[in-house]
């Protein structure tokens, strides 16, 4: 093959990743992530964000490369990680030569010593940067060639050490306050100053926590196809429940909120309204195809019914308790959702967005109107909702509203199993496929969108009503659009249509910015970004649902079809 | 005999178009019919008024003597006992081949959506039935072994097998077959054609049905239409309808029939 062209084609996506490594360096997320070490005082986040897009893409392009070919592809993987290095070198040079912060403000010597590892010299640190590029993605690139066993472990050491870096502070935390429980404090912390130093794991620890991750990678055996798609629905095997993973993690769920803590139990409960929340849109866009942008409607009208009716603050009219008011937020949102759905039965696709983003953002306005003020207090919200209580005991604390979140999400994961599973569930799917159809078998396509759009916004509704009382007071401005996004966002990334994939899409979409607190502001760019990868590279979502990897793939499949024919 | 469809003096127009002029049919019951005519008679928008996918604007469908199924919602047609397969197969292409036949078997299904939740002992073995029912039908139509498929992955002879084991599900009456035969090869038209005779010899099914293949129609039906611009040109036997010239001119062009019968001759 063609020698010369493959070395252009590792020139160009060097650029590629040259770019993407030098916008990372001048948004400022380099420097940002700078103050977060993985390893105490040997590597950043920063570092690692900028590193690893050489390092990946050079992967990628080994990946791709045809047989023969692969045995040079490290030298490949390095002209890559030069060629990337190119604009951060130039970076570099600049801003000794001028003053570039005026335009880019986030240019900080900072950074530059982050690009330079810390070299006074610019020229002699932009050869060390070029220098490591090609090199760390010299050794990327030849990984590829390693055996399986060998590359999966080295990738389980790698991620590994990567998340308990990433998330040493809290571990630092956590791991203080269990074994200071169990052992004592003195013992906790004297754990948490072996392991830790600066909120970062220790250089040796690191070592024996990698060699660890490697090693338990190396023994894991690889699935085979057939094992692959039993584990998928590993709780119950040939209509039997399979108690053996069922009770340890019924147990684990339960004991969860000890584990976790305060902070962590809020996280999780933020995650969790978020998966009743992508439950229900999961009906409705992933079972159903009916695309709705206004979802976030019938979780204000959740919010909204749970705080009039128990409210005791001067807009609560009835006073009463969270548990009794609770069935009758879902009914309230249901209604709505049915209400919804009579007059958008007619439109598809484009309409039928467009529409229900209307809807989303008349329920907002209507929330903040002066009309309304009397009722849902206009801008200021309403206050003094009651938090859950049963007797005496009140559900303050994260930790005990878990377990609220907890059964209202596995109570939508059962419904939407089941009904996913029924005939129900195939009417959706016909509908998705082809209306006019669906219609000719004698679906009632106005009952089955109307029941789609209802469970989907009682879901919503219940996620609302716990909201709600979480918050105990609530505001207007909570229920914007980008609510709806967010949640459309993490059932596309989780994979549509997927139940795992919605738990996956709300933790990796909402989980993670909150522990990643540096996030905030770049928040809404890591969402593009991430939608714009994932739409590239793996557009069935984390967590594919197999209709949709189907339907994706589906070239490939036709074509061993036709092959095999 | 009775007639199970009575299509009176219909007519469809698409804006100034006149789809469907004046036709009238009927069908009767236990036959295979045929309509045939050049390429934008109106046939299939014929199947689309009887399916209920069109409105008419005039003229009334009667089926089995006494109930108007003319501008009545597709889905209840199916329900009177109607069903069709597609010109270009529609089928759904990403279920696999039961699914679609599950999703075929709608009318005959009563359980109530919510039963699912707390799988009643009626949704179970309504299911059960079903996907029994399902089975029988994929061996019916020879897919033995192919209910896992996806049905988009299935050879194109399959699909047009699939399409009408998913029509017959629902137990229908009158089964509307749109150019079964399109894009078969010799062995697989002959072998669709002994698959449409048998299943009215077998399950007492009536068929009427939309081809171009001239073998097929002349060899298997009873009754043929000719349309030609939206309306009808002939009607009647095989035989009738070979040497009738207003068919042949439709076909072949004016002058052609002349021009034939002088060779016949």
């Amino acid at each position: 093959m063609n020698i010369k062209k493959t070395y252009r084609d590792a020139w160009n996506t060097g650029w590629t990743a040259g770019i993407v490594a030098l916008s990372i360096s001048a948004l400022g997320l380099a420097e940002l992530f700078a103050k977060r070490n993985i390893v105490s005082g040997v590597i950043t986040m920063g570092q690692v964000m900028v590193f690893i897009v050489p390092i990946v893409m050079a992967y990628n392009f080994t990946k791709n490369l045809s047989m023969e070919q692969r045995k040079t592809g490290p030298l490949f993987g390095a002209v890559i990680g030069a060629t990337t290095a190119i604009p951060l070198v130039l970076l570099i040079i600049a801003s000794t030569l001028f003053n570039i912060r005026d335009i880019f403000v986030n240019v900080s010597p900072s950074l530059i010593e982050l690009l330079t590892f810390g070299q006074e010299n610019a020229y002699l640190g932009g050869l060390l940067l070029l220098v490591s590029m090609a090199l760390l993605s010299y050794l990327s690139a030849y990984t590829h060639q390693l055996p399986e066993k060998i590359k999966r472990s080295l990738f389980t050491g790698l991620i590994t050490i990567l998340l308990v870096g990433m998330f040493s502070e809290i571990l630092t935390e956590r791991i203080r306050s269990i074994f200071g429980a169990i052992f004592g404090s003195s013992v906790g912390s004297a754990i948490v100053r072996f392991l830790f130093k600066s909120k970062a794991i220790q250089s040796i620890p690191a070592i024996v926590v990698f060699a660890i991750a490697t090693y338990v990678g190396y023994r894991k055996i690889p699935k085979t196809e057939e094992e692959k798609n039993k584990s998928k629905r590993a709780f119950i095997v040939d209509g039997k429940v399979q108690w053996k993973t069922v009770i340890p993690l019924a147990v684990l769920l339960l004991i969860l909120p000890l584990l976790l803590g305060t902070y962590l139990s809020e996280v999780t409960n933020n995650v969790g309204i978020y998966i009743l929340m992508g439950l229900g849109l999961n009906i409705v866009v992933g079972f159903a195809g009916l695309l709705d942008l206004g979802y976030v409607a019938f979780f204000a009208i959740g919010a909204y019914t749970m705080a009039v009716l128990t409210s005791t603050g001067p807009l609560g009219l009835f006073g009463m308790s969270f548990w009794l008011a609770l069935p009758i937020c879902v009914i309230v949102a249901a209604l709505a959702g049915v209400m919804l759905g009579i007059p958008v039965l007619r439109m598809r696709g484009d309409y039928l967005a467009i529409v229900t983003l209307g809807f989303g953002e008349i329920i907002s306005r209507l929330a903040i109107s002066d009309m309304l003020k009397p009722y849902v207090g206009g801008a200021q919200g309403i206050l003094q909702i009651p938090k859950p209580s049963i007797g005496s005991l009140v559900f303050t604390k994260p930790e005990v509203l878990y377990y609220v979140v907890l059964a209202g999400v596995l109570l939508a994961l059962f419904v939407s199993w089941r009904l996913r599973d029924s005939r129900l569930g195939r009417q959706w799917m016909a509908m998705r496929e082809d209306e006019d159809v669906a219609e000719a078998m004698g679906i009632n396509l106005m009952k089955t969108k109307i029941l789609a759009f209802s469970i989907g916004a009682a879901f919503s509704g219940l996620a609302g009503a716990i909201f709600a009382s979480k918050l105990t007071s609530i505001f207007p401005h909570s229920f914007n659009v980008l609510i709806s996004i967010n949640v459309l966002s993490l059932i596309i990334v989780g994979g549509i249509g997927s139940l795992p994939g919605v738990i996956v899409g709300a933790a990796v979409l909402i989980g993670l910015p909150e522990l990643l607190r540096e996030f905030a502001e770049y928040r809404l760019l890591m969402y593009g970004l991430l939608l714009i990868v994932m739409m590239l590279a793996k557009p069935e979502g984390f967590v594919p649902s197999e209709v949709h990897k189907r339907e994706l793939h589906a070239t490939d499949e036709d074509f061993v079809a036709e092959a095999g024919d | 005999m009775e007639n199970i469809l009575c299509v009176n003096n219909v007519t469809k127009r698409f804006g100034g178009l006149v789809a469907v002029n004046n036709f009238s049919v009927d069908i009767i019951e236990n036959s295979i019919s045929a309509v045939i005519g050049p390429n934008g008679a109106g046939k299939t928008t014929l199947f689309n008024l009887i399916t209920g996918f069109y409105s008419t604007d005039e003229g009334s469908i009667i089926f089995e003597e006494d109930v108007p199924c003319d501008n009545r919602p597709t889905d209840q047609i199916t329900r009177l006992g109607i069903t069709r397969t597609y010109q270009n197969i529609r089928l759904f292409a990403n279920m696999s081949a039961l699914e679609n036949i599950l999703v075929g078997q709608e009318p005959l299904l009563h359980s109530f959506w919510a039963e699912a939740i707390w799988r009643s002992k009626r949704f179970v073995n309504e299911e059960a039935e079903a996907l029994e029912e399902a089975q029988r039908l994929l061996n019916f139509v020879g897919l033995q072994g192919l209910g896992d498929q996806l049905s988009r992955n299935l050879p194109y002879g399959a699909q047009r097998r699939l399409e009408i084991a998913r029509a017959l599900a629902s137990k229908p009456k009158l089964l509307l077959l749109d150019e079964p035969t399109a894009g078969m090869n010799p062995n697989e038209t002959g072998e669709m054609t002994r698959f449409i005779q048998h299943l009215r010899d077998e399950l007492g099914i009536t068929i009427l049905m939309i081809e171009h293949d001239m073998k097929v129609v002349m060899d298997i039906s009873e009754q043929i239409s000719v349309m030609d611009y939206g309306s009808k040109i002939a009607e009647g036997k095989p035989k009738e309808i070979q040497s009738n010239p207003r068919v042949i001119e439709a076909y072949l062009g004016r002058g052609a029939a002349s021009g034939l019968e002088t060779v016949t001759a």
